[in-house]
């Protein structure tokens, strides 16, 4: 009689166990990974561009993309980065990380102390269909159409907010190795009013706001890829 | 008394001095006129000056990243490639003036020379990534009469290419300009290649792609002619 007890019991909480397990929510999906590579154009004895205020665009390239990845860290992008330090890093080994990484959105940073704004150029290949075995420098052109989509999305999000965007088609060997939605970030001095050129790229401000809105871009672009 | 063998002697070598003193006259007479023959290719009399032309510019402004068109008046050489050399002079002589829209140092002395080659046969479709380009047969060879599309080699100095400003925008603001420039004004030249001191060079200024050819048709980069 014991026994038939223990057994009856032993059946009720299995049961209940059983129901408890029914009714618990069913684990979610795993999440579609998001990664944006960041590339910090220069490097090392690749010094770039001397912007007005003695920088150079090596140091400002590298202090954006901090910048940024510390953002989209917070909004939960991974980043991946061609660089963290003052080291020249080769175009094609740039192109290597890109793809290693089979990123979302891939970024090339960098400054100038011509025009004004921020331009976004995107690569000038034809897009092409893709292939199981791209040509290493054309790699892009398969990626060309989705790179213009998201050379849209980051013009969008940057007019919302005030800055000055110029678009353009470039030729950047980095950039034409990709295969990913790839964009080059040309953070330029900041507009007047007036339309003339005032301060240098030192404004802070200037500088937190073109990183937040290009990672409120991404984040949008994060939306569209996986809705 | 004189011997007589001194007599002859002496007769003979008076003999001999008069008739080297007349080959003397006579050597120095052909140099003479060989003297005044090649003086006559001299420009002893002041060249006649070619009639002015209108010639096309396409001028880049670096305020909002377009290219202007602007028509001079320019005396230009018969020969086609001299005559790009001078066109391409007076564009970066208004590049080098003071106030200059899109300032770049150099000026018209930064064109070496101008080389005019027969062109590949660009594809009307976009090429696939990966396909070669050779040169199709249909492409004309060298000793074909050159009546088809040519490409333009432009040979820049190095102290143009390392004082130009860096800059993404600035630089492919520089390239497609002489591109659209030497097919508004010869547009027979439908593609362009660079070099820097008679080498090929990676980048102008550390962004804009040297190592590739561009169309001049329509001022774009394509990858269309890829080596």
């Amino acid at each position: 009689m014991r026994w038939t007890n223990f057994a009856l019991a032993a059946l009720f909480v299995a049961r209940t166990a059983g129901l408890l397990a029914v009714a618990q929510p069913a684990p979610a999906a795993p999440q579609a990974r998001f990664v944006v590579v960041l590339d910090a154009a220069h490097g090392g004895d690749d010094t770039g561009g001397r912007l007005t205020n003695g920088q150079l665009e090596k140091s400002f390239t590298l202090a954006t993309s901090v910048r940024l990845r510390s953002l989209l860290a917070a909004r939960g992008i991974q980043v991946v980065t061609t660089r963290d330090s003052d080291v020249a890093v080769e175009p094609n080994r740039r192109a290597e990380i890109a793809n290693h990484a089979q990123a979302q959105a891939c970024l090339s940073l960098h400054s100038s102390e011509s025009g004004s704004g921020l331009h976004l150029f995107v690569s000038s290949l034809p897009p092409a269909q893709s292939v199981r075995f791209p040509a290493w420098k054309t790699a892009q052109a398969a990626w060309v159409t989705r790179s213009l989509k998201l050379a849209g999305v980051l013009n969008s999000a940057l007019l919302q907010d005030g800055l000055n965007v110029t678009l353009g088609r470039t030729s950047l060997p980095a950039i034409d190795s990709m295969t990913c939605p790839a964009v080059a970030v040309e953070i330029a001095l900041v507009p007047s009013p007036s339309h003339e050129t005032t301060a240098s790229l030192d404004d802070k401000d200037y500088q937190a706001r073109v990183a937040k809105a290009l990672a409120a871009a991404l984040v949008e672009w994060r939306t569209e890829a996986h809705p | 008394m004189i011997p007589r063998y001194q007599k002859i002697l002496f007769v003979f070598l008076l003999v001999a001095a008069v008739v080297m003193g007349a080959a003397l006259w006579r050597l120095r007479e052909r140099a003479h006129q060989r003297l005044i023959a090649g003086q006559d290719s001299a420009p002893t009399s002041a060249p006649a000056v070619a009639q002015a032309e209108q010639v096309t510019l396409m001028v880049a402004n670096d305020s909002d990243g377009s290219l202007l068109t602007q028509l001079h008046s320019l005396p230009l050489p018969a020969d086609p490639g001299a005559s790009a050399r001078a066109v391409l002079g007076k564009l970066l002589d208004i590049y080098a003036a003071p106030d200059a829209a899109h300032p770049v140092p150099g000026g018209g002395g930064s064109v070496i020379q101008v080389f005019l080659l027969p062109a590949a046969v660009t594809e009307t479709d976009p090429p696939a990534a990966g396909r070669s380009h050779a040169r199709p047969p249909s492409a004309p060879s060298p000793d074909e009469p050159q009546t088809g599309p040519q490409l333009a080699v432009v040979n820049l100095t190095g102290s143009f290419a390392s004082s130009h400003h860096s800059g993404i925008e600035t630089e492919m603001l520089t390239v497609l300009s002489i591109c659209g420039t030497l097919h508004a004004n010869l547009p027979r030249i439908t593609q362009v290649r660079f070099l820097v001191d008679g080498q090929q060079r990676d980048t102008l200024a550390g962004h804009a792609d040297l190592t590739r050819t561009y169309l001049a048709g329509n001022a774009e980069p394509t990858e269309g002619a890829h080596p």
